[in-house]
Parts: C-alpha cells; sequence; structure tokens
C-alpha cells in the first residue's frame, strides 16, 4: 500500500485507451465498474476530442458481483459488435474487473464474432499507463501485422504516436515532412490515425521509426522480429538529435542526409547576442524519459543552460535515463512521488524548471519558471496552433516556449539597475508576463494586502528572510537579499547559507552574502 | 408564493428505468468539495491507481495547496494477504496523521477493489478510532462505483456520520447537505431573520461544530442526493422537513416557508424578509432566463439533482422538459418537485448512455444537460450542451444565485448565437 497524493501515470486501461482512441474502427470493450467512465473526459475536455472515446464499459454494480458478471461482460461485447460494427476488437479488464477474474479474453473468444478480438492483460496493481499504451499497442500489431513484401519506394512506419501525448498530433506531421525530405514516405502512422487495415500492411514498410519509446518500443521489436524491420533508436527532438537522426535513417536506407535546413531558426535565435543572458543559467529537467533526456541534451549544447538535475518517473527506463545523466556528471532521479521532486526542485533552486504539469505546479509554489516537455498534460497542452517538438520546427517552438517563462535578458539588467522604481520592478514580474503586473508596496515593511495575498501566496513560497535550520540572517543582510532580483534571490539565499554553514557561520551579514557571491562566481 | 400545482404533476408519470453503460462519475468526487467544506478533515481512499487518477482528473486543476485526499494504493502484495493490508493500512495512517497534526476528522473511503477484496474499513476505522483517540475521529463509508454514484457520495458520507453525532435535546433546526460558503451565509441570514435559531448544519466546517441529534430535532435537505443521510436521521429519531429544494425563487420561497411553518413563523414575517431578495431574483431570471423562454432541454443523469432542476427550468425560465434523467429517484426527498414539475417529460433513471443518446438524437433538443465525456462530441454533432458537474461546482442555491443558475443555461445558448454570427459575417 503506498499513499499517493497525485500520480504521473494513470493505470493501465487508461494506456489502452490511449491507443484506442487515436484509432479509427477499432473499439475496447472494458469490463469495469460505474465510474470508470470519468476516463472518456479525459479525452474529450483535455483533448477537445470531438468523438466518444471507442469505448464500452460494462458497469458493473455491487449488486451483480454474486450474480454473473461474465453474461454483463458478453452481452456488452455483442451490443458493441452490433452498434458500431468495427473492423477489430479489443477486450480486457479494469483493476476492479481484474479481481473478479471473469477472463474478457476467453467470453469474447466465445462469442465467435466475426472480426479479431484481441484481448488484454493489463497488470493493473504492478503496473501504470505507459505500459498499458505499449502493450495495447504491441497486442494489436502482433495480432494483426504479418510479414509481406516491401512497397517498391521506400517507406517507413511511424510507430508510438497515441491520444493524450504530450504534441503527438504535430510531431507525426513533422517527421513525416522530415523523412519527405529525404524522399522517404510514410506506409502507417500508428496507432495515431490508423485503423486495423492499416495496421494489416505494416510489414510493406522498409524500416520503422520509433518516435515514442514508452508507447512503441514492445512493438518495434516486434516488428524487428517478425517483419525483418529496423527501427530508429534517435528520437528527433532537438537540432543535434535531429541531425543524429536523419544520419541514423541514411545508414538504414542509403538516402542521403542532406536535407533543406532554411527552416530551421532556433541554432541563430540561441547564437545571437539577445540570448547571451542564457548562459549557465540553471536548469532541472523533470518527466517521461525520452523527452527529458532529449530536452537536457538541448539545454546543455543548444542553449547554454547548466543542467542542474535530472530524471524521470517511468521507472521502465531508469538505467537509460541514469546514463544520460551520467554524462552531465548527475545522479537521475527516478520517482513517481511529486513530493520528491518538489524536495529536489528546492534543494536545488533552479533558474529554470522543464517538467510536466506537476513541475509546473512545483515551480508555481516555489516561485521558479516552469516550460512544459512532457506528459502527463492538460488543456493548455493541446494548442490549436502547430506546436511540434521534433524535428527543426520542433527546435523552433522548443526555443520560443522555454525562453518564453524567463525575465528578458536586458530585463535582467533594468531590473538589477533599477529595483527601486515604483513600477519597474522586480515583484511585478516577467513584463511580458501581464497578469503579474502590479505595482510595488511603498513601505518596504508593510504586509500585502489581503487580496494579494490570496492571489500571489505562490509567489511568496521562497522564503525570502526566513532562517533555515541554526543559520540566522542579520537584519541588514535580509535587506540586502531582498535588493536581489527575484529570480536569482533563491539561489543566492541558498548559495549564501551553504558557504556560511560550511564555514560554520551562524549569523549571516552582508559581506557573507558578498562573500558568498564571489564564492560562487561562475 | 406561487406554489400552484400543476393540474397534473410528474409524481405519478411511470419511470422508465434503465440499465446498461452509466456515463457518470462514482461517488469518490464528492471528496473534491466535501475536503474544502470540512476544513480538518482527510479523506483517505483506500484503492487502486485509477481512484488516485480519477480524482486528480475530476479536480481538474490540480488543487496543489497540499490536498486533504489521498489514495492508499493497493499494490500486488496487499492482495495476497488480508492480514497484511490492515497492517499496511495503520502504518499509512500513523504516518499520514503524524504529518498532519491538523486533522481532527479521518474518512476512510471504500472502492470499488477494496470491496471486491471484502477489505473491512468499518473494522478498520474501530481499531484505528481506538488507537488516535480522542484527537483525531475516524469514519469510513464507500464512495465505491459499484456502491455509488456521483453525489451519492457525499450522501454515504454524511449517514456515516450521523450516528457518531452527540445526542441533543432541543429543538433545533438542521440544515444537511453541504454548500459554498457564500451560500451557507445567505440561508442562515435569511432564517435567523425570521427568527429561526440555532441553526445547525450538517456537515460542519469543523469536528468541534457537528451538530447534535435527537427526537426534537427537525431538518431540512439542501441537496436531494440525500437518501440514507436522511434515513440515517430519520433512525436517530429526527423528523424531515419536506419541500421544494431551494434553486429558483420559486423553489427558495417554498422551501423556507416549510421551515417558516414548522417553526410558526407569521406570515407578514415571512413576507417581510423575503420581499426584498424575491424581487431581485425574479429581476435576475427574467434576464438571465430570456433565450431560454420556448426551448426544450433534456437531461441525462448526473448529480440527482435534475428533477429540481427540470423544475426550475420549466416553471421560473419557461422551458419544455423533454427528458429528465437522474440516476436514482427518491420519491420522498423529490417528491414535492415532481408535484411541482407538470407532466409531458419522460422521466428516466438509471442509464443505458447508448438508447439514451439515441433517444436525445431523435428528439433533437435546444438544450442538452450531461456530463462532460459527452459533451464536446454532442457540441461536435451540433447539439448545444451544459456540463452537469458545474451545477454541482457552482454556488445555486437560494435567491441571490437565481439569475446565476438560469445564467449557467442560458449561457451556452447565447455563446452559440454570437459564434454563429461571427461565423455568418
Amino acid at each position: 500500500m503506498k499513499l499517493t497524493l497525485w500520480t504521473y501515470e494513470g493505470p493501465p486501461h487508461v494506456g489502452a485507451m490511449r491507443v484506442a482512441t487515436c484509432m479509427n474502427g477499432l473499439h475496447y470493450v472494458l469490463h469495469a465498474p460505474q465510474g470508470d467512465t470519468y476516463a472518456d473526459l479525459l479525452f474529450t475536455m483535455i483533448e477537445r476530442r470531438n468523438h466518444r472515446p471507442p469505448v464500452t464499459y460494462t458497469t458493473f454494480q455491487a449488486r451483480d458481483l454474486g450474480g454473473d458478471t461474465a453474461n454483463l461482460f458478453k452481452d456488452a461485447a455483442r451490443d458493441a459488435y452490433a452498434r458500431f460494427k468495427p473492423q477489430a476488437m479489443i477486450v480486457g479488464a479494469s483493476c476492479t474487473a481484474e479481481l473478479i477474474q471473469d477472463d474478457p479474453g476467453g467470453l469474447a473468444e466465445a462469442l465467435e464474432l466475426p472480426i479479431p478480438v484481441i484481448p488484454l492483460e493489463l497488470p493493473s496493481y504492478q503496473r501504470k499507463e505507459n505500459f498499458g499504451a505499449d502493450e495495447t499497442f504491441f497486442q494489436i500489431v502482433k495480432a494483426l501485422a504479418k510479414p509481406m513484401p516491401r512497397t517498391e519506394a521506400i517507406t517507413c512506419n511511424i510507430l508510438g504516436a497515441t491520444a493524450l501525448g504530450f504534441r503527438h498530433r504535430d510531431d507525426v506531421t513533422e517527421v513525416t515532412r522530415l523523412l519527405g525530405l529525404m524522399g522517404i514516405s510514410v506506409n502507417v502512422a500508428a496507432p495515431m490515425g490508423s485503423c486495423p487495415a492499416d495496421i494489416a500492411r505494416m510489414g510493406q514498410a522498409h524500416f520503422n521509426v520509433l518516435l515514442y519509446p514508452e508507447t512503441g518500443e514492445t512493438a518495434a521489436r516486434h516488428l524487428e522480429r517478425a517483419c525483418g524491420q529496423p527501427y530508429t533508436k534517435v528520437v528527433p527532438i532537438g537540432v543535434g538529435a535531429t541531425r543524429d537522426f536523419l544520419h541514423e535513417v541514411s545508414a538504414l536506407t542509403g538516402l542521403s542526409a542532406k536535407v533543406d535546413e532554411s527552416a530551421l531558426r532556433a541554432p541563430w535565435w540561441s547564437a545571437s547576442v539577445d540570448s547571451t543572458y542564457l548562459t549557465g543559467k540553471r536548469v532541472f529537467v523533470f518527466g517521461d524519459a525520452t523527452h527529458v533526456m532529449a530536452a537536457a541534451r538541448i539545454a546543455a549544447t543548444e542553449i547554454g543552460f547548466d543542467v542542474v538535475g535530472m530524471g524521470c518517473f517511468n521507472r521502465e527506463y531508469a538505467r537509460p535515463m541514469r546514463a544520460a545523466a551520467k554524462a552531465y556528471g548527475l545522479e537521475a532521479l527516478i520517482t513517481d512521488d511529486y513530493l520528491e521532486v518538489e524536495a529536489e526542485i528546492a534543494r536545488l533552486q533552479p533558474e529554470l524548471i522543464l517538467g510536466t504539469q506537476m513541475e509546473r505546479h512545483i515551480g508555481k509554489r516555489l516561485g521558479i519558471p516552469c516550460a512544459v516537455i512532457s506528459s502527463p498534460v492538460h488543456v493548455q497542452d493541446f494548442p490549436a496552433r502547430y506546436s511540434p517538438q521534433v524535428g527543426f520546427e520542433g527546435a523552433n517552438v522548443i526555443f520560443d516556449t522555454w525562453i518564453h517563462p524567463l525575465v528578458m535578458g536586458l530585463e535582467e539588467h533594468l531590473l538589477t539597475m533599477f529595483r527601486e522604481d515604483f513600477e519597474f520592478h522586480d515583484e511585478a514580474g516577467p513584463s511580458h508576463h501581464g497578469a503579474k503586473a502590479m505595482a510595488r508596496t511603498e513601505d518596504e515593511v508593510a504586509e500585502p494586502s489581503d487580496t494579494f495575498a490570496a492571489e500571489h501566496a505562490d509567489s511568496h513560497a521562497v522564503p525570502v528572510v526566513t532562517p533555515s535550520g541554526e543559520i540566522v540572517w542579520m537584519p541588514d543582510a535580509e535587506r540586502e537579499l531582498k535588493k536581489i532580483p527575484f529570480f536569482v534571490r533563491g539561489k543566492a539565499k541558498r548559495n549564501t547559507e551553504k558557504y556560511a554553514a560550511d564555514r560554520g557561520v551562524v549569523q549571516i551579514t552582508v559581506d557573507t552574502l558578498y562573500e558568498a557571491k564571489a564564492h560562487y562566481a561562475r | 408564493m406561487s406554489l400552484d400545482l400543476p393540474t397534473s404533476g410528474c409524481r405519478s408519470t411511470p419511470v422508465l428505468k434503465e440499465r446498461g453503460q452509466r456515463e457518470v462519475f462514482c461517488g469518490l468526487t464528492g471528496i473534491i468539495w466535501l475536503h474544502r467544506k470540512m476544513q480538518d478533515a482527510f479523506f483517505l481512499v483506500v484503492g487502486s491507481r485509477t481512484c488516485a487518477h480519477l480524482l486528480q482528473a475530476a479536480a481538474g486543476v490540480m488543487i496543489f495547496a497540499e490536498p486533504r485526499f489521498g489514495t492508499a494504493i493497493l499494490e500486488e502484495k496487499d492482495l495476497a494477504g488480508l492480514a497484511d493490508a490492515n497492517a499496511e493500512l495503520d502504518r499509512e495512517v500513523a504516518r499520514l496523521l503524524a504529518r498532519r497534526p491538523d486533522i481532527r476528522q479521518l474518512f476512510l473511503v471504500g472502492s470499488c477493489p477494496s470491496e471486491v477484496i471484502k477489505l473491512d474499513l468499518a473494522r478498520a476505522a474501530e481499531r484505528l478510532n481506538v488507537q488516535h483517540a480522542p484527537h483525531v475521529r475516524v469514519y469510513n463509508y464507500s464512495g465505491s462505483g459499484i456502491e455509488t454514484t456521483f453525489t451519492q457520495g457525499e450522501d454515504a458520507c454524511l449517514a456515516a456520520m450521523v450516528p457518531t453525532l452527540a445526542p441533543a435535546t432541543a429543538r433545533e433546526l438542521l440544515i444537511v447537505g453541504a454548500m459554498p460558503d457564500v451560500v451557507e451565509d445567505q440561508c442562515l441570514a435569511l432564517l435567523s431573520a425570521m427568527g429561526i435559531g440555532p441553526v445547525r448544519m450538517l456537515p460542519a466546517h469543523r469536528a468541534g461544530e457537528l451538530p447534535g441529534v435527537g427526537a426534537d430535532t427537525v431538518f431540512a435537505l439542501v441537496q436531494p442526493f440525500l437518501g440514507d443521510t436522511h434515513a440515517a436521521l430519520l433512525r436517530r429519531g429526527a423528523r424531515h422537513i419536506a419541500a421544494p429544494f431551494p434553486f429558483g425563487e420559486e423553489g427558495t420561497t417554498a422551501w423556507l416557508r416549510a421551515i417558516a411553518d414548522e417553526f410558526g413563523v407569521a406570515r407578514d414575517l415571512f413576507e417581510a424578509v423575503t420581499a426584498a431578495p424575491r424581487a431581485r431574483a425574479l429581476k435576475a431570471i427574467a434576464t438571465q432566463s430570456a433565450e431560454l423562454r420556448g426551448k426544450r432541454v433534456f437531461f441525462f443523469p448526473d448529480s440527482q439533482l435534475e428533477i429540481p432542476l427540470a423544475r426550475f427550468l420549466v416553471r421560473e425560465c419557461g422551458m419544455t422538459a423533454v427528458e429528465v434523467g437522474t440516476p436514482y429517484l427518491h420519491e420522498a426527498i423529490v417528491g414535492p418537485d415532481l408535484d411541482l414539475l407538470p407532466a409531458g417529460p419522460v422521466i428516466s433513471e438509471g442509464q443505458d448512455v447508448e438508447k439514451q443518446l439515441d433517444r436525445q438524437r431523435a428528439a433533437a433538443p435546444d438544450l442538452t444537460v450531461c456530463g462532460l465525456g459527452l459533451a464536446n462530441p454532442l457540441e461536435a454533432q451540433g447539439f448545444t450542451t451544459k456540463w452537469a458537474i458545474e451545477l454541482v461546482f457552482t454556488p445555486v442555491h437560494f435567491y441571490e444565485q437565481a439569475g446565476d443558475l438560469a445564467g449557467l443555461f442560458s449561457r451556452p445558448l447565447r455563446r452559440k448565437a454570437v459564434l454563429r454570427k461571427e461565423a455568418a459575417e
């Protein structure tokens, strides 16, 4: 038993729903109690889907338990087939139905429906959402895809995009465009946008592009074995990774990796002098392993940040994650407990968080800006505009998205120079974030007004002058600390306290503050 | 007061009872508002990852102020042996209470998996009560989907508290059902102006404010989904004041009138207290309901608020109800509202969502009230929808919210009209 307040991943049957919902002509009959239909709204609300997920829930109740839940399942499956006429069906159990052991696979088989019926075994008490998506996609591919003659022209399949994925919709478009630049067309992109008939002809492709290992790797490995299709290992998120990906595809196909890069702006945006202020900004990266490993590489080598911590919530990828972290001299944080992640961020006091919606909330509490790079998602992660993460346009999008939460370079200097200005002061936050702007309290010691405290309680979560542990801040040092702009204040405080602790200093004075500053100067 | 009964109400309308796929939340969802209402309570769901995920999804915007709810997720090893699961639960509760010394009431909330494996949370609550008394009172109830639908979770929670309430001998009014604070204050102000008091509330903000109950307690419900709580209070000897629910001007007046009559409030005092807010409510409804007059409404089952809300929309906003679906129909509780709702609509209980969608499509109503899972798909087909959950999360009771309540229904129609105009240009 484990106490959980918020979760990074849902149960595995939600992963199966992510596969079913992004496909056409596939229906999912889920043995589940009343209430499990909540999962529909993840798709209809968060992703704004205009169709209900193709899922029939058997909706058993307490009074059915002594009786015949198995017949309830059979009726539901039969009715679902008659009503929706799918090309194929997947059947399985949610966590509660797993306990009553009705064997949906066997029951569905006994119905002798004239379509492929694919049973899913998703252990709800051991595994989670990503596993559910990966396993479901694998089972569908295993059941339907067979070896067949290759297409005449060089084609590939794109694997792993699902409903509720982080920017999957646009990533598939962008990687298709990228492959097109090399002269490769896409045979099938799956599961997103495919139907069972498409899965059946996946064997025609010359190779597979594994876009998201979390949700497509088992299928990719299977197709490599069963259909002799090699698959790509590089996920093309970031400029360097995109070029590596093109070379990998070139090695598989013999086609040239030299493509038109005229739409790629990120490297110049990063090289231009306006971006100098980004140098060495301390970032913490957390999310699913694929996005985190890609983000760390971009942060360190393409934007010039200093990666001070990284990790992932999906234990399945702990090994590559640890190896990637090691390259930056870091120990990876592998956990699905957001309190642990919060504690680590509070300890490190980074200047920017690259994380999920969970870290965005943590950042809000700690007063640290955050850009979202990975699922779990919410409605804001499904923008109306084209907004991929992969390929050259993805690199452009990432540059803009990550820079936006930060205070702009020249503004940083101005805030430092004129921090006493009544309109242009650091508590107003970055000037391009309108909602945060507010007048500075004239009296330094005045308590913030009630409305302000209520609305901005979060931004005060970084204790400016609260003594940590035994160390005491002297009043003049406290005042000096307040003069440091908010976006570096947390770091200055932490460095000073560490400096003091290391030297056995118990009273921090203005001198201690500046000695620490000199000590940590980079 | 305009309690003109229609020549024929819906009380005798035969109810279409259906079962099949239900597009509704389970009772765990009630925790989302209950944990904010009871400020020293913690709700510990004993369940699966699905339960935790549901709470997170239902909370929508994740409330990252440390939530006063959590899920003790059952793992493979807990399913192996029950003694083990009890020990694990005790450990998690001890750890939780040590970290949150402000918690005075702990609810162990049963879920589908905990009930299927027959984890006895009633005994666990007894055991934990002994361990953590007197500082913390431990209750248990079921919020599982196999036992409860959406708002029934609140009913189960309150019903679990009733047997533990202290005995009371005073003649007191007890108001039952969680309301937003602003609405609760308005309710108390109206009653106090009529000289009715002291008035007790269930749920109370804090454990120390919990009401007593006895043979001289009379109670009024502000939510129609409190069937078990109603029965539990009757068992304690309390008496129920049956009335239409306080939605809209008419509903609020009828609800207050029933209480006023019970406490012998003079007619002219009643008029003096209610005249001004009634006039404001009527004015606000008139403004907000312009788009609703003459339109047809279809309710999918969701919160059990459907019957009283249909009564409000039909009688006060000039709508016609095509079908009023409700998860459960407690005649003893919504009877007065059924009497007022003119015969005509199909009254359905339970759900087979595919069949109900067929009926909805055939009826082509102007406004469809439904859950979040159905709203966007129906909008995409050209229907105008109102998400039902907002009716539970928004202050809608009593006079000052009557206009807002009408507005919740008229806004989708107004919005559609605006967008249509834009599209035509």
